[in-house]
Order: structure tokens, then C-alpha cells, then sequence
């Protein structure tokens, strides 16, 4: 019988199978920061453990760092306590680190993919959530707790047991306006927060392969957001394009070599999943969130249903029966790992070009790296934004979790590009409304949610 | 990681859905680098109102309820995998966590942390819900080796794998394992093909 893409890569990774059915699973490339590393740094020392495998680790600070002069001491002490010692433990261990005023210096998850560190068939950890974002590539990637950050750390493995597996598949073309985070938005909406738990998916049909590596990463960053361990995309040579060429690509002879083999990595025809699942593209519109889980979505035109989790909507200070379209909001914060790459920026320069921010809407718009943020003053882009009245920042996850000074005010409705619209999670009080850039751009220009559909030429 | 083999104790309620972990532990904690501490701010902006004042209607100043158990409704720890979430439940005083459904990563990191997370039926969680609500001082009665959770007349079998119980009984985590197996490793190093 043949196998998925997900067994492919899996079984190429098995150091070794123990009682009970647990895996020891050899993990290709770990990411770090400085929020979930510096107790597994702490245990090793405590155990007096090497780093088995330093060259397989690479480091940058992302959550915590401000997204205004960067190249100014960090003022909040915890914060700079944290980043300082992701420094100190780097230099100790010998660990290459992307951290503030490094040109290359990023969100973990957009960082991994522009360098070429991420590619088709590996093995992927980080101490996030978010990791499933590098699975765009044909890769497991998954997000860990410290103590797992602290197990690759000291044996490069991973005793995991063997999730399930399941196939989404989008068939044909996306309409005008719809992107790849209105697909996951409503994949989530149907599936709800938890209903992806204990698989790993892959994503697939052609509305899947159409899209920008971009757009993919966008898809497997929120897959965790239905509880799934982690999305994968079979690679193909959108997949390869992009990698080709980046500093840590395969080369000359090797390139060859390894196209050869990621052209294998694909779900073989008579492959079975544990559970599959299909929508139509034409079925998805320009979508938003309304309560205080990724599974409390609806498209833009819906009104909100009546659900039992009416604290939720209290929150949120939303009405089951209302029609969000046309509601005012008051904060966009455009950025986050899984939108704030070079196709999300150009997407809402794009639409925001010759227009200006609406008077009552602060609108925050933060890239995903260093290099993302160069390739957008490259292309005028920060001009763009200037004149729209967009502030434009520096890198980092900045208002997706507010862990930096960058939080929305009690109260306000935020239209987000982030990932996460729980209580409390871009500022205490917060009202997170999760969006495509798209949407977010529009809602910018109008100061309230409208369905950007209407507004495209 | 300290062991946990047997435990009697009382439950607080906690009979919301989806609690992700930016509530358990929302992200303006996470600032801290040793494990400690994170207890004081567990569900921090349930537990207290924005001027720092004791929420009384949060189960946590309820002094009705106590116990080292946290019955939770479907999908607790759902979000982040932030380990602080464990270590926040853990500094607190719980120990096992009850809930009909749990979120991956959250699951993981619990055990790793010698926190039991134990999954009941629906109409378990809700029979359990009711009692605590007629008798706050129930008593729950866990037996890990055996596997069974007793809570009065309710005698729940529960799940576990058989290397994490092991885990659990003798306080280890994975890392030794890990560890003692570099040689394995390192052959599988040597055959693997790296592009």
C-alpha cells in the first residue's frame, strides 16, 4: 500500500520504535527564541549536557523585541532580560543568532523559510505553536513545549507517538478578493478550533496548488488553530523556485539531487488517510472572525450565529443576529507569522496605494523580518504606507500577542492579519477580528469591516 | 519532575470550553526565565480586574472550592504551546487536570511537568461538574498505577500510555532516555542522506 506524504517523511525519521508504540523521531533543523528557550538552556547546564547537534539549532528574538528604534537598548527590563540571555546562551553554546540590528533578524517563522533553512522532506521544531507555518515546504514541522526544546537540545530527538493523518482538499479557483487565509479561516469554521486534533493534515486540490509559497505558509501557520499538530503541502516546483537560490539552498549538483528527491514527496495514489475532507473554492468568500476562538468564523456578508458560548460574545460585545459588515473598528494591525511576508505587504500596498487610513483607525503594519522589510523600501512600498497613513515598524510578532509594548487598547475592535483572536491576546480587553490582509487593508481605508470584494477593480 | 503514583484531594470547577493558554497564562507572563513564579498569574485576567483587585466570581477567590484537580470543559489548553501554561497550573497546586477533551501540545507539556491530564466522556465531565456543584468537598481518589479515578461512586478508568504512567510513578522524563540512546542516533545520522 502506498504512503501519504506525511508517512513518507515520518518513517525516513524513526531512530527507533520502544514499547508501547512511541517513535523516536531524529529532528533536521531546530528553531529557537528567546521566550521558550532559556529554561531548556538552564536544564542542560543543570544536567551538565552538551548540545549534541549545534549546527542544526539557529536562533532569533522575535516576541518580545519592540517594533520602534530597534537599535535603542530594549526599555521594558523583563523583556531585554529574556533577549539578553537568549544572547549570553547563544555565545555559550556556540548557536548562530539572527537577534536585533542583525540584517536578517525576523519572526522565527518567516526568517527559517527567506534563508532557504527551511526545505521539503525535514524534520522541523521550535518551542511554537506556529512552527506547522515551515510545512508549506513538504515538511514536518510542529510546534513543542521547553521541555521537548530542551530534549532536541540534548539528543537532536523527539519521543513522540504517531498522530493521525488527514487530507483536506480545496477544489478549483478561488474567487477575486479570496485568499489563502480566507481558506483556512473557513476550513477552521467548519472543522472548529478543536477539530484537527491529534492529526496532522495535508492540505491539498487545486486551490492549494495555485497558490505563492507565501499564501501556503499562510495556510499551515493557522492549522494548529484547529487543534492539528501540524499542515503540510506536498512540494512542487512553486516549492522549488522558491527555495532555489537562497543562501542555505542546496547548490550546483546537489540542487539536482535534491529535486530529484523532494519530486517523491508527494501522497502516493493508493495512500489512505485516517480522515478526509473537501470544500469547494466557490463556496469560500472574504471571511472574519466574530468571537474568541479561530473557529468562531463567518464570511464577511453572514450575520453572527447564535452560539452557546455567550461569553465569548460578550467579550467581544458582539450580538448573535448582528451583521458585523459595516461595524466600525479602530485598530488594524497588518503583520504576524502568518501574514506579514513580502506578498501579504505588496497585497495591501496594493489596495491601499492613493488612498488614505480612515480618521477614527490607528493601523500598525509590522514585517515579518528584516529582509521582508528591505525588499518593501526596495519596492516603495513604506512610501505607500506613509501616505495612507500607515505606521510602518520594524520586525518582529509585535500586537499578535502583545507581549512587546505594542498592544490594542481595552475595548477595541481590531480587524488582525495575526492568527489568534482569544481573549485578552493582542491587550487585555482587546476585541480581535481575524482577517486577510485584504480585509484588513479595507477596513483600514473605510475605518469599519467591509467586504473588500466591492472595493477591487 | 516529581512523581505523582496516588491522590486524594478535592476538585475546583471550571466548566468553560476551549480555555486556550493565552488565558491559562496570557503572553505578558511569559517574560521570566526560570520556571518559577508562574503560579501567582495563572488565569490572570479571569482571576483578577484590571486595577489588580481579586475577581470574586473567578472559581480561583471562590474559597468554596479547593483541591489539587481542575475539572475543565472540551478542548483545555488549546493555543500556544506555551509550557508555561503547565508550569502556571503546576505552581499553582494542581496536579491532574479532568476535561473531556484535551489540545496536543497542552497534553504533552503536562506530563512532561508530572501534571496528569485525564479525559472523560462527556457525561462524565458532566456528572462530575454536578457533583462538585451539590458537594464542593467531594472527594476525588486517583490510583495512577491502576488507572482508575474514583469520585464517590464513579469509578473512571482513564487512559495512559505505558511509558508516560512510567514516567509519572518514577518522576523521569524523556530526556535520560533520549540521552542513553546516542549511539542509535549517531548511526542514524551516519545512513541518513541531507539535502
Amino acid at each position: 500500500m502506498g504512503k501519504t506524504l506525511f508517512e513518507k517523511i515520518w518513517d525516513a525519521h524513526i531512530v527507533k520504535t520502544i514499547q508501547g508504540g512511541r517513535e523516536v523521531i531524529y529532528i533536521d533543523r531546530h528553531l529557537i527564541h528567546e521566550v521558550t528557550s532559556p529554561q531548556a538552556f538552564s536544564g542542560l547546564k543543570q544536567r551538565n549536557l552538551p548540545l549534541f547537534r549545534k549546527e542544526k539549532i539557529v536562533a532569533t528574538a522575535d516576541h518580545n523585541v519592540p517594533t520602534l528604534n530597534q537599535h535603542l537598548p530594549i526599555k521594558e527590563p523583563l523583556s531585554k532580560k529574556q533577549v539578553d540571555t537568549l544572547i549570553q546562551n547563544c555565545k555559550d553554546f556556540e548557536i548562530p543568532l539572527f537577534g536585533l540590528g542583525h540584517e536578517k533578524q525576523g519572526i522565527v517563522h518567516v526568517i527559517g523559510p527567506e534563508q532557504g533553512i527551511t526545505k521539503p522532506g525535514m524534520t522541523i521544531v521550535c518551542g511554537d505553536s506556529h512552527t506547522s507555518t515551515h510545512g508549506a515546504f513538504g515538511s514536518i514541522a510542529f510546534g513543542i513545549g521547553t521541555s521537548q526544546v530542551e530534549q532536541v537540545m540534548a539528543s537532536q530527538c523527539l519521543l513522540l507517538s504517531r498522530p493521525k493523518t488527514m487530507r483536506i482538499t480545496v477544489n478549483g479557483k478561488l474567487a477575486k478578493g479570496v485568499t489563502s487565509k480566507d481558506i483556512v479561516l473557513y476550513i477552521i469554521s467548519k472543522l472548529t478550533a478543536s477539530g484537527g486534533t491529534g492529526y496532522f493534515i495535508e492540505f491539498a486540490g487545486e486551490a492549494i496548488k495555485s497558490l505563492s509559497m507565501e499564501a501556503r505558509m499562510t495556510i499551515c501557520n493557522m492549522s494548529i488553530e484547529m487543534g492539528a499538530r501540524g499542515g503540510m503541502i506536498a512540494p512542487d516546483t512553486t516549492t522549488f523556485d522558491y527555495v532555489k537560490g537562497r543562501e542555505h539552498a542546496p547548490k550546483g549538483d546537489a540542487w539536482d539531487k535534491a529535486v530529484e528527491h523532494w519530486s517523491t514527496l508527494y501522497s502516493d495514489e493508493d495512500a489512505t488517510f485516517d480522515h478526509e475532507v473537501a470544500f469547494e473554492a466557490k463556496d469560500i468568500l472574504p471571511m472574519i472572525t466574530y468571537g474568541t476562538n479561530p473557529g468562531m468564523g463567518m464570511n464577511v456578508t453572514e450575520t453572527v450565529p447564535d452560539v452557546p458560548n455567550v461569553k465569548s460574545l460578550e467579550y467581544m460585545g458582539i450580538e448573535a443576529g448582528e451583521q458585523l459588515l459595516g461595524k466600525e473598528i479602530q485598530f488594524v494591525f497588518i503583520g504576524s507569522c502568518t501574514n506579514s511576508r513580502i506578498e501579504d505587504l505588496r497585497q495591501v500596498a496594493e489596495f491601499v496605494k492613493g488612498k488614505q487610513k480612515a480618521v477614527n483607525t490607528s493601523v500598525m503594519i509590522v514585517p515579518g523580518s528584516k529582509m521582508v522589510e528591505a525588499q518593501a523600501k526596495a519596492e516603495g512600498l513604506d512610501k505607500i504606507f506613509e501616505s495612507a497613513g500607515f505606521e510602518l515598524r520594524e520586525p518582529g510578532c509585535s500586537a499578535c500577542l502583545g507581549m512587546n509594548e505594542d498592544k490594542v487598547p481595552a475595548g477595541q475592535y481590531c480587524v488582525s492579519t495575526s492568527n489568534r483572536n482569544f481573549e485578552g491576546r493582542q491587550g487585555p480587553g482587546a476585541r480581535t477580528i481575524l482577517a486577510s490582509p485584504l480585509t484588513a487593508a479595507a477596513a483600514a481605508v473605510y475605518g469599519k469591516i467591509v467586504d473588500v470584494r466591492e472595493y477591487l477593480n | 519532575m516529581e512523581k505523582l503514583i496516588t491522590l486524594q484531594t478535592t476538585a475546583v470547577p471550571l466548566p468553560i470550553e476551549d480555555v486556550d493558554t493565552d488565558q491559562i497564562i496570557p503572553a505578558r507572563f511569559l517574560k521570566a526565565v526560570t520556571k518559577e513564579g508562574f503560579g501567582d498569574n495563572l488565569f490572570r485576567d479571569w482571576r483578577y480586574h484590571k486595577d489588580g483587585s481579586e475577581n470574586e466570581n473567578f472559581v480561583l477567590n471562590n474559597p468554596t472550592y479547593s483541591g489539587r484537580i481542575l475539572v475543565a470543559g472540551k478542548n483545555f489548553g488549546c493555543g500556544s504551546s506555551r509550557e508555561h501554561a503547565a508550569w502556571a497550573l503546576y505552581g499553582y497546586g494542581f496536579q491532574v487536570v479532568i476535561s473531556s477533551f484535551f489540545a496536543d501540545i497542552f497534553k504533552g507539556n503536562a506530563l512532561n511537568n508530572g501534571i496528569l491530564p485525564i479525559v472523560v466522556d462527556g457525561n462524565t465531565l458532566d456528572a462530575i461538574f454536578k457533583k462538585i456543584e451539590s458537594n464542593p468537598n467531594t472527594q476525588f481518589d486517583l490510583d495512577v498505577e491502576a488507572q482508575v479515578l474514583k469520585v464517590e461512586e464513579l469509578n473512571i478508568d482513564f487512559e495512559l500510555d505505558s511509558y508516560k504512567k512510567e514516567c509519572l510513578l518514577k518522576g523521569q522524563d524523556d530526556i535520560d532516555f533520549l540521552v542513553s540512546l546516542k549511539d542509535e542516533i549517531e548511526s542514524f545520522e551516519a545512513q541518513q542522506v541531507i539535502f
